[in-house]
């Protein structure tokens, strides 16, 4: 491994506040301390936080509506991550957006989406606007496979791919969009092939493999940089949840569940440190209790958050502009 | 007479009608195995089979475009978009293709298909899966629009548009899946273009439906401890409407107070107040008042969902101040 031990260590302690966070939302969902509904991360943080790590702090994300991961992976706050689900006045998005709709802008994390695949044109005018902005910025942009079957995704490759855009899409096969099977509803079984379509370079990779995830993202990373244009990167993973929180997960069965679960990328990457003596059992249970203290600190956090002032409720609809002055605003 | 869930109520209006006539197929995102999102399709796809009750992809634009290619051609489709802020990205099949046809085409053809959908808020799940967009779709000349707010009205209402033949935008409430009510066992179809009186009251009128029809009958239940008799209508379906129903009531009440879920702007509840102003404006005692859900984005958080939407008390103060 050609990473140092602290980046090391530091992918591994990302992929637990990612699994510890997931199954503590679970835990408040069942309280009915968060409301409303959460689409948990959990079993696919090698793609999130191998992806995250192939990329540069300046560089942008685009997500989905299974959206936590990829927060994190880019930088975000458990408190104010799990205050946000809480619907909290201290939420990154002052509790407006909730789970669906974690975005942490500062951080180059462009947003989540509860529309699927609409965060896949907006990935390609970001791309645009690093290229003609000359920033030498590319956008990872993250959707699953049930997207990749929507319009707009296929309109988006194009566009990217005519432009030679500095973006790379990160399809997260987790093999089913809410109930239905990918190979029930796409036509090609790697959702990778789409990219020929559109002339555009793919690759598959093992998405319970966080090195993999990195080193393949990396590839696709140096070719956008370099101004080659748009990659389709396949990762081929699972959820370990049902879809949302009611779902009885009639589709798939108790063996593939308990396949996927001794893929777990957490215990592979663990077992990988110890096997080549970087860290020791002992180690890894530490950061595992220091990952565990963290989401507890940012349950507290967000329990004791107090809601947002009703009075605020339609801060921020319009941004500042002359038209304020127009009948006292009243024109709104 | 026995009492069946909202949901319920729709699944039998299908499964009748699936069984009557076999033209009937359901398409739509986790309609079959999942038995949809919030379960109003549980039951076809064992009952009637994968031909006709097919899992879709998440494609939007084609499953309505797809259910319109049937409907052309001598299918009755019933395609299922699980939230309504999804039919944005189905808008160009509905409002370009389902809504014109007919009519660009010289009436040489007709697009019986029924869009099924949900909407409203109350869950907590934000700003892209809690609108009202029915104005939208009320706008637009070629469809019909039917929001069912009881379990009764939910079968008669589902299984009369599945019999009509034009393209019928279906809207339930996300908040009503679960309330349960009286439901015949008989085959009954409630005619699309039917209000319905669901209290009587001479002292104002309220229009409502949906959802906040619920709301209205719970804000006219108080209004009655302060003597005002308010009479509530349901329109049911929007497109038609049913105006004679609600200008017989303003004859009768010379006040009207119209409240709806949807963002104020451009709401259905202007064009209803419109309307009577054209039709009715010598029945009115007092402007016409609207109650909707505020201009805003629905957002997550609890106490701002609630802040957003109408509730009881501001139908009753509404009332008041068109009854002072
Ligand atoms: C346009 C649109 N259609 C349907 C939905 C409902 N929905 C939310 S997530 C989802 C499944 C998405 O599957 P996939 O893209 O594979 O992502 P995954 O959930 O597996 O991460 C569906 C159908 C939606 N949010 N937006």
């Amino acid at each position: 491994m050609k990473e140092s031990k602290e980046e090391l260590i530091g992918y591994l302690r990302k992929m637990m506040d990612i699994r510890l966070f997931e199954e503590k939302v679970m835990e408040l969902l069942a309280r009915n301390i968060i409301k409303g509904a959460s689409h948990l991360y959990a079993g696919e943080e090698a793609v999130a936080v191998g992806a995250c790590s192939a990329i540069e702090e300046d560089d942008y994300i685009t997500s989905t509506h299974r959206g936590h991961g990829h927060c994190l992976a880019k930088g975000g706050k458990l408190p104010e991550m799990m205050a946000e689900l809480c619907g909290k006045a201290t939420g990154y998005c002052k509790g407006r957006g909730g789970s669906m709709h974690i975005a942490d802008v500062t951080k180059g994390n462009l947003g989540a989406t509860g529309i699927v695949a609409s965060n896949l044109p907006v990935a390609v005018g970001a791309a645009l606007s690093a290229k003609m902005r000359k920033t030498n910025q590319v956008v990872l942009c993250f959707f699953g496979d049930g997207a990749s079957n929507n319009g707009i995704f296929h309109e988006s490759l194009n566009m990217a791919a005519v432009w030679k855009l500095p973006v790379v899409f990160v399809c997260e096969n987790n093999l089913y969009g809410m109930s239905v099977a990918a190979n029930r509803c796409s036509a090609v079984q790697d959702m990778a092939d789409k990219a020929k379509a559109y002339d555009m370079p793919n690759m598959i990779c093992d998405g319970m493999d966080i090195l993999d995830v990195k080193e393949t993202i990396k590839k696709a990373v140096e070719r956008a940089r370099k101004g080659d244009g748009p990659t389709l990167v396949e990762c081929k993973t699972y959820r370990y949840f049902g879809h949302s929180r009611s779902d009885p997960r009639a589709y798939r069965t108790k063996e593939e569940e308990k396949e996927w679960r001794n893929k777990c990328p957490i215990k592979q990457f663990s077992k990988k440190l110890t096997d080549n003596k970087i860290l020791t059992e002992e180690e890894i249970a530490q950061i595992e209790k220091q990952a565990e203290e963290a989401v507890e600190s940012a349950e507290k956090f967000a329990i004791e958050s107090p809601y947002p002032d009703v009075r605020e409720l339609m801060d921020d609809i319009y941004a500042p502009s002359p038209a304020d002055l127009l009948n006292g605003g009243a024109i709104r | 007479m026995r009492e069946i869930l909202y949901k319920d109520a729709l699944v039998e209006a299908m499964q009748e009608e699936m069984k009557r006539d076999d033209r009937v197929l359901v398409m739509g995102e986790d309609v079959a195995i999942y038995g949809g999102a919030y379960g109003a399709t549980k039951g076809l796809y064992e009952q009637f089979g994968e031909e006709r009750v097919r899992d879709t992809a998440i494609s939007e634009s084609a499953i309505v475009g797809a259910a319109i290619g049937a409907a052309i051609t001598g299918m009755r489709p019933i395609a299922e978009i699980m939230y309504i802020d999804f039919i944005t990205q189905a808008m160009d099949q509905l409002v370009n293709q389902a809504a014109k046809m007919r009519y660009m085409f010289g009436g040489k053809t007709t697009v019986p298909m029924v869009l099924r959908t949900e909407g409203g808020a109350g869950r907590c799940i934000a700003a892209h899966h809690s609108q009202s967009l029915e104005a939208w779709i009320m706008h637009v000349p070629g469809l019909y629009l039917v929001m069912p707010s009881t379990p009764y009205d939910a079968k008669g209402l589902l299984k009369a548009s599945i019999r009509d033949d034009n393209p019928v935008v279906f809207i339930e409430h996300k908040m009503l899946y679960a309330m349960k009510g009286e439901v015949p066992e008989t085959d009954y179809i409630i005619p699309l273009g039917v209000a319905d009186i669901k209290k009587k009251g001479s002292d104002v009128t309220i229009v409502a439906y949906s959802r906040q029809l619920h709301v209205a009958m719970e804000a006219a239940a108080e209004l009655e401890k302060d003597n005002i008799s308010a009479e509530v209508i349901d329109p049911r379906t929007l497109k038609p409407l049913d105006l004679d129903a609600i200008l017989t009531s303003v004859k009768k009440t010379s006040k009207l107070v119209i409240v709806s879920e949807g963002y104020k702007t451009c709401n259905v509840a202007s064009e209803i107040a419109m309307l009577v102003m054209e039709h009715g404006f010598d029945l009115l005692d007092a402007p016409v008042k609207r109650v909707c859900a505020v201009d805003v984005p629905v957002p997550m958080s609890p106490v701002l969902e609630d802040a957003a939407i109408p509730n009881k008390q501001n139908v009753i103060n509404a009332v008041k101040e068109v009854c002072q």
